[in-house]
């Protein structure tokens, strides 16, 4: 216990150093050190300490090659750490009121053109946005974007974006800190030009690269260390736009174990490419290559003269069909079951129609209609957690439901990048609310729910994702084969082992 | 092709002959056992793909879902070695001498399971079983040794009457059967407290492919609130996904026999069918009991 003690005391003491620095700033209003939480490098303190601080909560602590496992941190510890960060509040609320200046609130724009480095921070993973205390404390850091709309009770702990405002008219955006690529991917996000769980993958992890090419290490700063703390703000700033989906968690999770696992002894140039070809790989094997191996296993799974039926627009399924289709060993149909707003089962079918498949279109409520005719159910996946759980598109687990009631076998593919760890047993908890204004509805020039906003008693509800019970499917697809919903753990297992 | 197709069959066909109370995926293993050591081949590519060769003959004698996944675990089990040694010889060795002890566990797994499995047979139980089972049998001569007393109710298992033979045998162990018709099971279930079937095959969802009927039981069993155990040993693991009857591979389904003259399948009566996991309570095996979930854990295990 005695050196964890003594650390203890050295956590307090550069608790308090910060804290004291940030007090000059505030009063001088001069641009000092970055101050972000943790991120300092100081010569002499041991690494595994510094990895505790920096709070970042995907990196894995054990088993990676250089890096020194921690056990995370103790009760005291935190409980120490929570300590010095009040008493430094209100040591800095103080100071602030002694001043005589503006309110903490206009902090923004003062604190923005002098002090880049410390304004945008990561936003803690899970946000309340209706605990008003926790909002406070974000909005005197963070530009935060607003909520639109009165939100259903249910799901008041999400955000509720409008489309209609771009973002970069909303928040004022520190240009110094985020990368303009970045801010252009975070338009594409929030405005819904790019769409999918892959392609948003690919198109971050793209970003990323450009990234890393055009960063150049401070002087007196690691690449390891630094990229990471650069990285946040950006990360925090995506989320804003559009919360993060499992595989791109997954991915920055990866990203970040390799940079700060690359050795001191490499050049800049040299881990910037190293980094850039990590990237590629990952790109290449867990998103390309998965792609291809579930094509393959999946055609085993469909016969001759089936009747599959797909819902929405999942770039897996709608490659295993096509693949199937060229190899010209099946004769299949497909039926398209799509639903509204999104309407993306257009796509699909405009894909699979162009490929020569004979296709059906059916929206959702017709799904008890055709599902007498169908031999099996193909499904795509935007995550799939670890009580085996099948997270996707809003309407999916009606149609896993009814398929079980007609005995159609539920076949769903996903590549193993989208396994997270996360548990959920309802779709309530972690989800994600868009724009309510899609669900209007123009029809002879009228416009039946416009008003929505003025009206106290009316909601608008548009859910982008929902959560299916592993009971309900019989069969995922996955790189690594084909395995029952209950063996995702084990799969969650052995890729541990793995890395 | 011929010649080299003769010996593995012979000796396969001997063993069956011989010894009626072997399993017959060990009785292929023994025989590709011997096949290994006379073969003559220079490379390790080239016995691997005599080996597979071998397989393949040898389940065409016996169509059944446990040789071939016996065989496929052999082949698995012997060839992690060619990562190891480079020199031939020294190699095959090596892979004799596992195939030895691979041969030694897989013939100690019956008991292994026996003793598993005859405490959750009470005194005084009813138990339903379904055609003729070797390791079902070796069950119930544990538990006749554990002093219980306990009666069976056998199925008659249309077409090939195995349920009779399963009755003679328990006779002689004096346990008191019963031979109802297949389509007595619905009438019977009330009365029994629990089912124990074996398996030819066990999929990688948990769920186990078996001599023809078994689903029905399986359905009356769930449907009644009766607990419906199978024995199988792990060589009978096979990496096989059906989603529904259909989905079993046609090799399978038929007797070898019936699947060399090439007549229309339509017309044939399967041998097995497909149970879904959902139906079965527990599973045990020489790796343990296993819920059906944890099958997919073991077969991940195995053939990693």
């Amino acid at each position: 216990q005695a050196p964890e003690l003594s650390q203890e005391e050295k956590l307090q003491l550069r608790k308090e150093k910060k804290q004291q620095k940030k007090k000059k700033k505030s009063e001088k209003g001069q641009s000092g050190e970055p101050a972000e939480q943790g991120a300092t490098p100081e010569p002499g303190q041991p690494r595994g300490e510094r990895r505790r601080l920096q709070r970042a909560p995907g990196v894995p602590r054990a088993g990676t090659p250089r890096c020194k496992p921690t056990g995370g941190k103790s009760k005291a510890e935190l409980r120490a750490e929570r300590r010095a960060k009040q008493e430094a509040e209100r040591a800095q609320k103080q100071a602030r009121k002694a001043e005589l200046s503006q309110a903490a609130t206009p902090a923004k724009p003062r604190q923005s053109p002098t002090e880049p480095q410390s304004m945008v921070k990561r936003l803690p993973e899970h946000v309340q946005v209706d605990d008003s205390a926790a909002q406070k404390k974000l909005t005197k850091k963070v530009p935060q974007r607003e909520d639109y709309g009165t939100k259903v009770n249910l799901f008041s702990h999400l955000h509720q974006y409008s489309r209609k405002k771009p973002l970069t008219q909303q928040m004022s955006i520190p240009s110094t800190v985020i990368h303009p690529a970045v801010v252009r991917l975070g338009l594409q996000y929030s405005q819904g030009i790019i769409n999918g769980s892959n392609a948003r993958c690919i198109a971050l992890l793209e970003v990323f690269k450009q990234l890393i090419r055009d960063y150049s290490t401070p002087p007196n700063e690691e690449l390891s260390r630094d990229l990471v703390a650069k990285l946040k703000p950006h990360i925090s700033f995506l989320t804003q736009c559009r919360p993060l989906s499992a595989g791109m968690g997954n991915a920055i999770k990866f990203l970040k174990k390799e940079i700060s696992c690359l050795p001191d002894t490499l050049r800049e140039d040299e881990a910037k490419e190293k980094l850039q070809d990590t990237i590629d790989k990952y790109l290449r094997e867990k998103i390309v290559l998965a792609a291809e191996a579930i094509s393959r296993s999946a055609f085993e799974k469909i016969n001759d003269h089936d009747v599959i039926l797909v819902y929405g627009c999942s770039s897996l399924v709608n490659r295993t069909l096509c693949d199937a289709h060229a190899k010209k060993g099946r004769a299949f149909r497909v039926i398209v079951v799509d639903s509204r707003p999104r309407l993306e089962g257009r796509e699909t079918l405009r894909r699979l129609v162009r490929k020569g498949i004979h296709c059906t279109y059916v929206m959702i409520n017709a799904i008890s209609y055709v599902l007498p005719e169908v031999s099996k159910v193909l499904l795509g996946a935007h995550a799939l957690l670890a009580n085996g759980s099948v997270m996707s598109r809003v309407g999916t687990s009606q149609i896993a439901l009814v398929s079980r009631a007609y005995n159609v076998p539920v076949l769903v593919c996903c590549e193993t990048y989208k396994f997270c760890e996360r548990v959920q047993t309802d779709s309530f908890v972690s989800n994600e609310l868009d724009d309510p204004d899609d669900l209007i509805v123009l029809r002879k020039g009228q416009a039946q729910l416009g008003g929505w906003a003025e009206n106290k008693s009316l909601r608008l509800l548009n859910l982008v994702y929902d959560v299916t019970p592993p009971d309900l499917v019989d069969l995922v697809i996955t790189d690594l084969g084909m395995i029952p919903c209950t063996s995702v753990p084990v799969v969650l297992r052995v890729k541990n082992v793995d890395q | 092709l011929e010649d080299a197709e003769r010996p593995p069959m012979n000796t396969f066909r001997a063993q069956l002959r011989d010894d009626p109370d072997v399993a017959s995926a060990v009785a292929a293993i023994r025989a590709l056992l011997g096949f290994l050591k006379q073969d003559r081949g220079e490379t390790i590519q080239g016995l691997r793909n005599s080996l597979r060769d071998a397989i393949d003959t040898l389940s065409r004698v016996d169509s059944s879902v446990a040789v071939s996944s016996g065989g496929e675990l052999f082949l698995r089990f012997i060839s992690l070695t060619s990562l190891e040694y480079s020199d031939y010889s020294k190699c095959k060795e090596i892979m004799i001498e596992r195939g030895e002890i691979f041969l030694t566990k897989v013939s100690l797994s019956r008991n292994k399971i026996a003793k598993l499995c005859h405490p959750f047979i009470r005194d005084g139980a009813r138990i339903l079983t379904h055609a003729y089972s070797r390791v079902v049998l070796r069950v119930l001569e544990a538990a006749v040794e554990s002093k219980k007393r306990f009666s069976v109710y056998v199925t008659e298992s249309q077409p090939d009457e195995a349920g009779q033979k399963m009755a003679k045998a328990l006779r002689k162990l004096n346990i008191p059967v019963t031979v109802i018709l297949d389509a007595a099971v619905g009438y019977i279930m009330e009365k029994v407290d629990l089912v124990l079937v074996g398996a030819e095959g066990v999929v990688e969802s948990g769920g186990i492919i078996n001599k023809i009927g078994t689903n029905q039981i399986a359905v009356c069993a769930k449907a009644q609130n009766k607990p419906f155990y199978v024995v199988a040993e792990s060589f009978k693991f096979v990496r096989l996904f059906p989603l529904n009857q259909q989905d079993v591979p046609d090799r399978f389904k038929y007797k070898a026999d019936t699947l060399k003259t090439g007549q229309n399948l339509t017309e044939e009566h399967p041998w097995i069918d497909y149970t879904s996991p959902s139906l079965i309570t527990l599973l045990f095996t020489d790796l343990g009991v296993l819920t059906p979930s944890a099958v997919s854990d073991e077969l991940i295990k195995l053939y990693l």
